[in-house]
């Protein structure tokens, strides 16, 4: 095992700030989101996402070229906001920089009031309509990954839209980088509570819709303007992460200026931490869990009881987000797996202290947590580790490959199989896809390394 | 819903034969139009594309590391041996790095990973901060260089700094570097560079059968299974075959001027192509006429045998329109005269990167109403695949969701690709592929097509 720190990162369990801002933007109702920045962010960045998510993927771009980068971002950007509007109609713009903007110090705020005054001194406005709200989020890729612009893109769409007043029976609920399904499912929970409720984003129709007959320029779905500016008289804040700061959490901000009280939780993967999540709901709305969770909650635990034998002391590497991470690991302890190595790229410097609380002991039961790591330091781990399985994104298939460890793919990028966007993670019936993904990857290896080949378990 | 619109700032790069006709002046090789959605990448992804597939070099992205990240494993250049083009490696730059340069990450990073890996050179890519910080990275690459006794050779690939055409001198400016550098004995009278071929799913290893059969040496494939050793001594090689639109022209254009290497371009997309690939170069060595018996026997024996395929996929796809849009525009000729010979129509030709001759040839080869358009993006594409009643859309990962949210069959034919459409056996591969999305019976549930939307 490498004990020296490297100077180089190999085959990176990360991906950059602005990615995740993109993917935010996209869950909100009638936006575009806007890469101020080279050409080749928002082309690259639509090509990953699409591979994900195989729908259209439509990121613009401020286009930089040399004069830009000496005299300023300002023209081409404003050039680019009104370009977008007169071909996506948006009603908003989701901008986020990029390390480009960030390095000249363009003063995006600064430009986007001149662009305003623009119209307001005369010039005749895109389509002649009122111009569409524009979000400016700051996503150097210089700085922490993917999850962080993210984050960064819902807190700047809340600060810059939420109001204030009478507190209304609503919920905020900020879901983190899940997947559609996983958005799908956290809106049926909501609505069988009868909790009214703000999720942000929600990206589970944009990303993952219906064919057309044509062209939508911006997909239907996302969360609406008038649903965000009401977020500010909610009567609570929901928030899936555990190692977000407060400065950086629109719940953390929703607090601070409108009082509205901020839960963090970790997400809500295995029966503990979903307990604490209907639980909290069931505190919220006053009503007790319905039925029907009950019954996905019985036989979660049924399910447990028939496949304990099979999992029971198999190690497992958990790698990806560190909020996945976490929840991951909070999850596979409970059904008796051992998660050798909870690793991953990102670098919030709270992930060994959450998972310690979550699993007291975790160090002396072989439970070894490393952050800010790339799959060449996960991948040496492994080879000393011998784990049974690997739990993560698509990018471990090649350590996968080598080592002869079969591999669960869960969270993003699932490049390498299909309907990464319609897989759940949360709640009893998230867990349980999870569980009988686990069991029968197990059932699988055993299966195909047995001499005589049982036909039944 | 409203009209599909195309911005003003976009209407000199559209262009559809007949109703415009006469007034041919198409607007390209320009820097895209901001906020236009284009659908090219930048100069960081030109050298990068070009100088992937060299297998035993390192490749370190200097940056943060998105760049590094959106081109790990993308790309389906394959390998005969070594792999090291199919790791990721990045300074990964902070912002610590931003404000007091990267000079020594990228320094001790080289030293490291080459200690690692030892590979036989090592390209360096600069992105879009590293010329704004001021990392003097020729003197990096020349001091691991000197340390190390490799070459370290800086890629100049800074994302803005021009369009991905910039990127492909960049990598090309790189070669350079290191052709000539190895020796050339043994390399004898009829031999070959095979250049712009990118390996994808082993199509050099389809072409390089070809020439060998034919009697020819190949002393390299650039940079398809590319081997740094090969690339050096590639100037002992008495002919440059050059292609993919123009992404290694360069190289052949510098190795012409100091080695005195002539270079043809060719294509080996479809029947026509691919047999004039072999043709032409058999007329270069006219002196030795078996070349050319060995290539008519090829296209021959090749040709019968996929011709009885072809003409049963020809039999459904006769008639069914097809719509273009790809990196680069030489790739579009080739498609259109692929196409036409299982019967397919051309209603849309599109490229990222052509030039005013490109398009002018596109529109030559054209019918009446076809659209020809520079530097399109997706909602352009989408009005004219819907307008056109395109049935199949040829593209790479960008462009296929729009077909398939459309309803429309999708190729694709960009770098990703895992299988080989190059090649005569590559021919049946395409019309194969077109063949079994444009007929595929889902589309019966597509709201264009009937079903409910």
């Amino acid at each position: 095992m490498k004990t020296t720190a490297k100077a180089a990162t190999q085959n990176a369990c990360k991906l950059c700030n602005p990615l995740g801002a993109c993917l935010a933007f996209r869950g909100i109702e009638k936006c575009v989101p806007f890469l101020h920045g080279s050409q080749g962010c928002a082309t690259y960045i639509r090509r990953y996402l699409i591979s994900h998510f195989k729908e259209p993927v439509d990121i613009a771009s401020s286009n930089f070229n040399e004069d830009t980068a000496v005299f300023g971002g300002s023209r081409n950007l404003q050039l680019g906001l009104k370009n977008v509007t007169l071909q996506y109609k948006p009603e908003v713009i989701g901008l986020a920089t990029t390390c480009l903007s960030e390095t000249i110090g363009d003063d995006v705020d600064m430009i986007l009031r001149d662009y305003v005054k623009l119209f307001e001194n005369g010039e005749p406005l895109p389509n002649g309509k009122p111009l569409p709200l524009m979000i400016h989020a700051s996503t150097p890729s210089y700085q922490g990954s993917h999850i962080d612009g993210f984050h960064a893109a819902v807190k700047a769409t809340v600060e810059k839209i939420a109001e204030g007043g009478q507190k209304e029976n609503l919920l905020n609920l900020y879901p983190n980088m899940v997947s559609p399904a996983d958005l799908r499912h956290m809106k049926e929970i909501l609505k069988d509570f009868n909790i009214p409720y703000v999720l942000l984003p929600d990206y589970s129709e944009t990303l993952d819709g219906g064919p057309w007959d044509e062209y939508h320029r911006i997909p239907k779905g996302g969360t609406t303007v008038s649903a965000i500016r009401k977020s500010g008289k909610a009567a609570a804040s929901l928030e899936f992460s555990s190692v977000l700061s407060t400065d950086k959490s629109a719940a953390g901000y929703l607090e601070k200026k409108f009082d509205v009280p901020a839960y963090t939780m970790t997400l809500p993967i295995g029966i503990k931490q979903s307990d604490a999540f209907f639980g909290l709901l069931e505190k919220l709305s006053e009503t007790p869990m319905p039925e029907k969770y009950e019954d996905e909650r019985r036989r979660l635990v049924d399910a447990y009881a028939d496949g304990h034998k099979y999992i029971f002391e198999k190690k497992a590497i958990v790698y990806g987000e560190e909020d996945l991470v976490i929840a991951m690991t909070a999850f596979l302890t409970e059904i008796g797996i051992t998660p050798v190595l909870c690793a991953s790229g990102g670098k919030s410097g709270h992930l060994k202290k959450r998972i310690e609380e979550l699993v007291p002991d975790s160090e002396n039961s072989g439970i070894i947590v490393r952050d800010g790591v790339d799959f060449v330091d996960i991948e040496d781990e492994a080879k000393v580790l011998k784990p049974d399985l690997l739990i993560g994104n698509s990018k471990g298939y090649t350590m996968s490959r080598k080592n002869s460890i079969p591999i669960i793919r869960i969270g993003f990028p699932i490049h390498d199989r299909f309907g990464g966007q319609r897989q759940l993670h949360l709640g009893y019936r998230g867990t349980q896809e999870l569980f009988d993904r686990i069991v029968n990857t197990i059932l699988q290896e055993r299966q195909h390394s047995s001499p005589i080949g049982y036909t039944y378990q | 819903m409203d009209k599909l619109e195309i911005l003003e700032g976009r209407k000199q790069s559209v262009f559809e034969k007949n109703k415009d006709a006469g007034a041919f002046d198409i607007s390209c090789e320009t820097t895209s139009l901001s906020g236009s959605v284009s659908q090219r990448a930048c100069v960081f992804c030109g050298s990068r594309v070009v100088l992937y597939p060299v297998a035993d070099a390192l490749h370190i992205v200097h940056g943060p590391i998105g760049c590094a990240a959106y081109t790990w494993d993308i790309r389906g250049s394959v390998s005969s041996g070594p792999e090291l083009h199919r790791l990721s490696f990045s300074t990964d730059l902070q912002e610590m790095d931003v404000i007091y340069g990267g000079e020594k990450k990228l320094y001790k990073s080289l030293i490291e990973l080459i200690d690692q890996y030892t590979p036989k050179a090592a390209f360096i890519y600069s992105t879009c901060i590293i010329g704004l910080i001021g990392d003097d990275i020729d003197a990096v690459c020349k001091k691991v260089s000197e340390e190390k006794g490799i070459p370290v050779l800086p890629v100049h690939s800074e994302g803005f700094k021009g369009t991905k055409k910039d990127g492909y001198k960049a990598a090309c400016d790189a070669l350079m570097k290191i052709v000539g550098t190895g020796s050339t004995e043994g390399i004898g009278k009829y031999s070959i560079n095979i250049m712009g071929e990118f390996n994808l799913a082993g199509e050099a290893w389809i072409i390089r059968k070809y020439y060998e059969e034919m009697g020819i040496e190949v002393v390299s494939t650039q940079t398809g299974d590319g081997r740094v050793n090969d690339i050096r001594r590639s100037h002992g090689a008495a002919l440059n075959i050059v292609q993919c639109s123009g992404s290694m022209v360069k190289l052949a254009k510098m190795m012409e001027e100091k080695y005195g290497i002539p270079y043809m371009r060719v294509s080996y997309f479809g029947i026509e192509d691919m047999s004039k690939a072999l043709y032409d170069v058999a007329n270069h060595f006219s002196d030795n006429p078996a070349i050319l018996e060995a290539a008519k026997n090829i296209v021959r024996r090749e040709v019968g045998e996929i011709y009885p395929q072809l003409m049963k996929y020809r039999t459904a796809l006769s008639g069914k329109k097809a719509a273009i849009y790809v990196g680069g525009a030489f790739k579009a000729f080739s498609l259109i005269k692929a196409l036409s010979s299982v019967g397919m129509d051309v209603v849309l030709a599109g490229s990222q990167t052509g030039n005013k001759d490109d398009y002018a040839g596109l529109k030559e080869m054209c019918d009446e109403g076809t659209v020809i358009v520079d530097d399109s993006n997706p909602v352009e594409l989408s009005k004219f695949v819907l307008e056109k009643k395109a049935d199949l859309l040829i593209g790479g990962v960008k462009e296929r969701p729009i077909a398939y949210k459309l309803g429309i069959g999708f190729c694709d034919h960009n770098h990703e690709r895992k299988i080989p459409l190059a090649g005569f056996v590559g021919m049946v591969n395409f019309v194969k592929e077109v063949y079994q999305s444009v007929m595929s019976p889902v589309w019966q549930f597509a709201p264009r097509k009937g079903g409910k939307s």
